[in-house]
């Protein structure tokens, strides 16, 4: 694929995952989503307890369970801010 | 004595190595959340009551950081002696000061002179975790929200006698050898409305999921805890570099005793030798006195 999203997963007392990435799928207070390249600026509260996945390119996909989470959309790529991630147990 | 203050000495440094790290690690989400509520208050109307200040700031809440352990300098006693003056400038405005403390040497010292503390947390002044900061800031938002309908000494329809103002006093680490202790105020809060065009320029037209109001309620007390948090790691860094200077001229006084008393005790020793030796002269030459008399 052409374009790439950038994604930075933080918590708040470290960086937890930062790179490229095809999309994300996160669940937000008023349901699931899912983020490509060119998405417009959204700003949304995740779901809690929620799971974030990112999927990279070449079909591999990481996923991470969140808590008191947010995500935030730009021009500039996607960030979630969480107060804490855990990797989740892959796969599903 | 030397090796104690000596290992102290390098446990606090290798602290103070741990606390900066920590600090680096938390600032990606502390800009991260700055960057998201910049967008939501320049997208959504602010009329929050944690941005509003208030008419009549009555109570006005003290958070004061310090240290659980001693032998730290002069780190404690100068946090609540900023702090103190901070109580005297509300008292001198007509405001009544609520006592928040964190750290058990600041407990002892108000506890010590009959003040009155609202709530006190110890046991994590050197290593503070999130959840630590969280829960001082979950008791704080909770004191802030209850004091908006308080009338002149009545607590309101709530019941409870909260606070107006927030302020916290914590000790910036500014370098190794100096470190400040600060007065910060925290509620109300003061979100720059800046222009858009500064800055990154145009900011996006945000879609917001749920409405922006529910968003920055849920949002804003995340902020104040981050600010806890980074307020908490500081100061524990500068604790840390407070302990390793006490501690290192410990060090260096210990030495410096080992060295005198050396010094004195082998004046002593040779004090006793020279005096034997003039005994033994001494018992000699008399011997050697009445032999020849013989």
């Amino acid at each position: 694929m052409a374009q790439q999203l950038h994604v930075e997963l933080v918590a708040v007392e470290e960086k937890v995952w930062s790179g490229e990435a095809e999309m994300v799928v996160a669940r937000t207070t008023e349901g699931e989503l899912g983020v490509l390249p060119g998405h417009a600026p959204l700003l949304g509260q995740l779901a809690e307890p929620s799971q974030v996945r990112i999927k990279q390119a070449g079909g591999q996909q990481v996923a991470y369970d969140v808590a008191g989470g947010f995500l935030s959309v730009t021009g500039a790529g996607v960030t979630v801010l969480a107060e804490s991630a855990t990797p989740a147990t892959p796969a599903r | 004595m030397k090796k104690i203050t000596k290992a102290m000495e390098l446990v606090a440094t290798s602290r103070i190595a741990k606390a900066q790290a920590r600090v680096e690690a938390s600032l990606p989400y502390a800009t991260a959340i700055t960057g998201v509520l910049t967008a939501l208050a320049s997208n959504a109307r602010i009329d929050h009551p944690l941005l509003t200040p208030r008419e009549r700031v009555r109570r006005a809440g003290v958070l004061v950081v310090t240290a659980d352990r001693g032998l730290a300098g002069g780190y404690s006693t100068n946090a609540i002696r900023t702090a103190e003056s901070l109580i005297a400038r509300l008292q001198a405005d007509g405001k009544e000061p609520v006592l928040y403390v964190v750290g058990r040497k600041g407990v002892t010292y108000y506890r010590f002179r009959n003040r009155e503390i609202a709530a006190s947390w110890t046991g994590f002044s050197e290593q503070p975790g999130f959840s630590d900061a969280r829960e001082v800031g979950e008791t704080l938002i909770k004191a802030f929200s209850a004091g908006a309908d308080d009338v002149d000494g009545d607590a309101g329809a709530d019941g409870v006698l909260g606070i107006d103002e927030l302020h916290i006093v914590y000790t910036e680490f500014k370098s190794l050898m100096t470190q400040t202790p600060v007065t910060k105020i925290i509620g109300p809060m003061e979100v720059e409305d800046r222009p858009r065009s500064e800055g990154l320029g145009l900011l996006p037209a945000y879609e917001f999921e749920p409405e922006a109001e529910a968003l920055l309620d849920a949002l804003l007390p995340k902020y104040i805890n981050t600010r806890i948090y980074a307020a908490l790691l500081e100061s524990a860094a500068s604790e840390s570099a407070a302990r390793r200077r006490a501690m290192k001229s410990a060090t260096d006084n210990a030495e410096e005793m080992i060295e005198k008393y050396t010094r004195e005790m082998n004046t002593a020793r040779q004090a006793g030798i020279t005096q034997e030796i003039s005994e033994i002269v001494g018992g000699a030459n008399a011997l050697a006195a009445s032999g020849s008399e013989v």
